[in-house]
């Protein structure tokens, strides 16, 4: 198997043997979405108003939880040091870790989205529109962190830094996404919107692995 | 040929080695010793390419450090294990030799064998002890095509039979002229070592 394949193997592989290491951010997905009816307002109305917002944003922080251990563990162990040293593209081996990490935060949410979109009674063609938004932005989300998380990988306790640094960073993607499915509700064209998450993701995915290669050169110096 | 020439190198504001010249010739043993701190593991980072000298060379073949030839030939064995606890040995050797060169599974199993692993191959590393984990890495030496190896300390944790196995080892690799580079606090390791003092 190619080794870019193998590393993406590798970190599901890793994740599945560390279960609660994958189901901790799926969980905070759930929860804080699920918590919004109670303390909010069980109105269907309101929450059909609220829901994109509310799915965007946990989405969204429940993505920077999980992406501090993205490279931490391989640091820690060395093999970013092995990595650094082989014959292959580090690049490309950051851009296998990347989407082994969206993977595994993205689709899942993507997946879960519809169900906890039905819970916010959302009707049944927003949920759609949901989806391909989380499609487009949840990528970005795991790029843009995945820059963060090789910056601070040789920080110890880098959680509060890493949420300085990405989270603005996060606003332009939050803010397309949950207006794309807002003004699909209220019959504006959205596909300027959808352009626009787009080209993010497609900036993020040129520039992430190569900017992250560089910090991780320089944090193991 | 391992050449090393005027390398410089400083961390914080401490000067671990300035203008440090030595070349290692195919075939040869070099033990690199000297004091905790003097910095012997910095020096293998920067042959290993990992960290970068402040001036000065290093070349191998005449390929430079940076150069995509040099990396290819080089096996790099640091402080840190490079294990995942949660994968079992073999695929954690696997990952580790396919990031240099191709393998299979027939390879592998040999390898742990000749490492005094036989029956651990698909056990979980976090099951094994801390001698047995670094056997695990130690048994890419048997799998590794490279011509300079760089070992940080690689009997730590061994006894006596893992360390006989791992000195036979480097001793047919330098008699195919291999290049070793180990650093280490034992004395007199090989009869035909080179020594360095840092």
């Amino acid at each position: 198997m190619n080794i870019y394949f193998q590393t993406i193997w590798r970190d599901l592989n890793i994740a599945v043997r560390n279960s609660s290491m994958m189901l901790n951010p799926l969980l905070f997905f759930i929860m804080s979405v699920s918590l919004f009816p109670l303390a909010v307002s069980p109105e269907s109305e309101l929450l059909a108003k609220i829901a994109t917002g509310v799915i965007c944003v946990s989405s969204m922080l429940s993505i920077l939880l999980s992406i501090n251990i993205l490279f931490h563990n391989d640091f820690e162990n060395g093999l970013l040091e092995q990595m650094l040293i082989s014959k292959h593209s580090l690049p490309f081996l950051m851009l296998s870790k990347i989407i082994a990490h969206w993977m595994l935060t993205g689709v899942p949410i993507i997946l879960l989205s519809p169900l906890l979109g039905l819970f916010l009674f959302l009707d049944i063609q927003s949920i759609k529109i949901l989806m391909i938004v989380l499609l487009l932005a949840t990528p970005s989300l795991s790029f843009i962190g995945a820059i963060g998380a090789s910056l601070v990988v040789g920080v110890k306790n880098s959680g509060i830094l890493l949420s300085l640094m990405i989270l603005p960073l996060y606003v332009p993607i939050l803010i397309f996404a949950s207006t794309a499915v807002n003004n699909f509700i209220e019959g504006v064209d959205i596909s300027g919107n959808l352009y626009f998450l787009a080209t993010i993701q497609l900036v993020c995915l040129m520039l992430a692995p190569f900017i992250s290669s560089v910090a991780i050169r320089i944090s193991l110096e | 040929m391992l050449k090393v020439k005027n390398i410089s190198y400083q961390k914080d504001y401490n000067i671990l080695f300035k203008n440090l010249t030595f070349q290692a010739k195919d075939g040869v043993i070099l033990h690199v010793f000297g004091i905790n701190g003097s910095g012997k593991t910095s020096l293998l980072k920067i042959l290993a390419g990992i960290s970068t000298a402040e001036k000065g060379s290093v070349s191998l073949d005449e390929h430079d450090v940076k150069s995509f030839e040099y990396k290819k030939q080089i096996f790099y064995f640091g402080h840190l294990p490079s294990l995942n606890l949660t994968l079992s040995s073999i695929d954690n050797l696997n990952f580790l030799t396919n990031l240099k060169q191709s393998t299979n599974k027939t390879l592998l199993n040999d390898a742990l064998n000749k490492i005094g692993l036989k029956g651990y191959e698909n056990e979980y590393c976090y099951r094994l002890s801390a001698g047995q984990r670094r056997r695990v890495v130690l048994a890419g030496l048997f799998l590794s095509k490279a011509k300079l190896w760089l070992l940080d300390e690689p009997f730590t944790a061994l006894d006596k039979d893992g360390i006989e196995i791992v000195k036979q080892c480097i001793n047919n690799h330098c008699k195919n002229n291999g290049i070793c580079i180990i650093v280490s606090h034992q004395d007199n390791i090989f009869a035909n070592q080179e020594v360095l003092e840092l």
